[in-house]
């Protein structure tokens, strides 16, 4: 390879580990939110407990993507110093969490993609990517295993949460369009066997999808048009709010270790 | 001591398999150090108890390598754990120790020892069912105060990412199960 695309690579490779850190990043914040709110304790402690694996996922790829930076920045630097539009996180992610089934559907969703992603991702080139995804399958099973347990009992419950589950589904299907959605960083990593190529991972995704969804009595919405592009930065009005939050004590207290 | 004896104390998996059977004297002796760290959340069971010192390299470095991987890769404990084991091998004259995260294999509860699954069961947590019971077929959780399997899960996620949140139908007791990962 010549230099040129040897540096583009390499590009690409931090992007992708960055998406996959910012996306789990983002979503941990979100569900760390529901600490003390949630409608009973154990719930509480089940989405405290996924938002640690998440968080636990992203220091792996972070301290990763600081490494191949190789610009003396830290794990915390890159979760707390960057600005929104540096944020590659899929749009989903950073959605608010609304009811209890918004939070469950848009669990769902994502649990469901980061088990084909993370089982595919095991047999990256990259070693690291491949250590870090057959680590987080695992944890990633118990997610899914919760948040879909929760979809059944919403979605084929009573009319009330029926009601909010089909509600909630049809405000964040939209956004599901992205998770499969190639970009540039996403095609070169996979054409370089770093990643998977997310047309494979689609059906998959969406076979399961489905049938989770027969299952709890909900319907499918239709198809709609690409929007959202976190995956480039562009992110919907909701990012910015959650990272003020995340973000305000490194940024008061600079360098602050803990 | 050899890897013969320190079969019997600690650094096997519960199959039996010893983790760095050709340790050499040095190595052993900081093995053995490791065996009296405890987890920090469930303090019945040593780090060795819980498979997640995966090797101790001591040949042409200035000091001991320990290689340490995460139980979950979220898990609050494992900060602790590395803390520990250098304030052991501190306390016990050893100087240049280096702590290194391993991830591959990832971590799986078929390396707790079998001493581990008597020392939770003892301790009130059900332990996780082992790679030859599962293979048999569905393992019931016990209760681990009364023993009986009439129990059900409350919840998947419990008070650590390693547990599970069980009550027994019989004793009315809750308790937490170590799960299987």
């Amino acid at each position: 390879m010549t230099e040129a695309l040897v540096r583009d690579l390499e590009a690409a490779r931090l992007r992708y580990v960055l998406q996959l850190a910012d996306t789990s990043l983002v979503l941990a914040q979100r569900l760390g939110e529901w600490v003390g709110h949630a409608p009973a304790l154990e719930e509480d402690l089940g989405l405290a407990n996924v938002a640690l694996d998440l968080l636990g996922q992203a220091r792996l790829l972070l301290g990763y993507a600081a490494e191949l930076e190789g610009r003396g920045r830290s794990e915390d630097d890159l979760a707390f110093s960057r600005d929104q539009g540096e944020f590659l996180n899929v749009t989903l992610a950073e959605q608010p969490n609304g009811d209890f089934a918004c939070t469950i559907v848009r669990q769902v969703l994502i649990d469901a993609f980061q088990l084909e992603l993370y089982d595919s991702l095991q047999r990256s080139s990259d070693h690291r990517l491949a250590e870090i995804a057959a680590k987080s399958l695992k944890e990633t099973r118990y997610h899914l295993a919760y948040s879909a347990g929760w979809l059944l009992r919403l979605g084929d419950g009573t009319a009330e949460s029926h009601a909010r589950s089909q509600a909630a589904l049809d405000a964040l299907w939209r956004f599901t369009v992205e998770l499969f959605a190639a970009d540039d960083s996403d095609t070169a990593a996979a054409d370089a066997g770093i990643a998977p190529h997310l047309s494979e991972l689609e059906p998959r995704w969406s076979e399961r999808i489905q049938e989770l969804l027969r299952q709890a009595t909900l319907m499918p919405p239709p198809h709609t048009p690409y929007r959202w592009q976190g995956k480039r930065g562009e992110h919907s009005e909701h990012l910015g709010y959650l990272l003020a939050d995340m973000q305000f004590l490194y940024r008061a207290y600079p360098g602050a270790r803990w | 001591m050899h890897a013969e004896a320190e079969l019997a104390q600690g650094p096997a998996c519960s199959d039996g398999r010893d983790v760095q059977p050709d340790a050499t004297p040095r190595e052993s002796a900081i093995w053995r150090a490791l065996a009296s760290v405890a987890d920090p959340e469930i303090p019945v069971l040593s780090i060795l108890d819980l498979g997640i010192v995966r090797y101790v390299h001591w040949r042409d470095t200035p000091g001991p390598h320990v290689g340490i991987t995460p139980t979950y890769s979220g898990c609050p404990a494992t900060e602790l754990i590395r803390t520990a084991v250098h304030d052991r091998l501190a306390a016990e004259g050893y100087a240049n120790v280096t702590i290194e995260q391993v991830l591959a294999p990832p971590w799986s509860t078929d390396w707790l020892t079998s001493a581990a699954r008597a020392k939770l069961a003892a301790f009130g947590i059900a332990p996780p069912a082992s790679a030859a019971e599962r293979a048999r077929g569905a393992v019931p959780v016990l209760c681990p105060r009364c023993g009986s399997s009439a129990t059900r899960r409350v919840s998947e996620f419990g008070s650590t990412p390693c547990k599970a949140h069980y009550s027994c139908r019989d004793c009315l007791e809750p308790f937490d199960h170590f799960k299987c990962l």
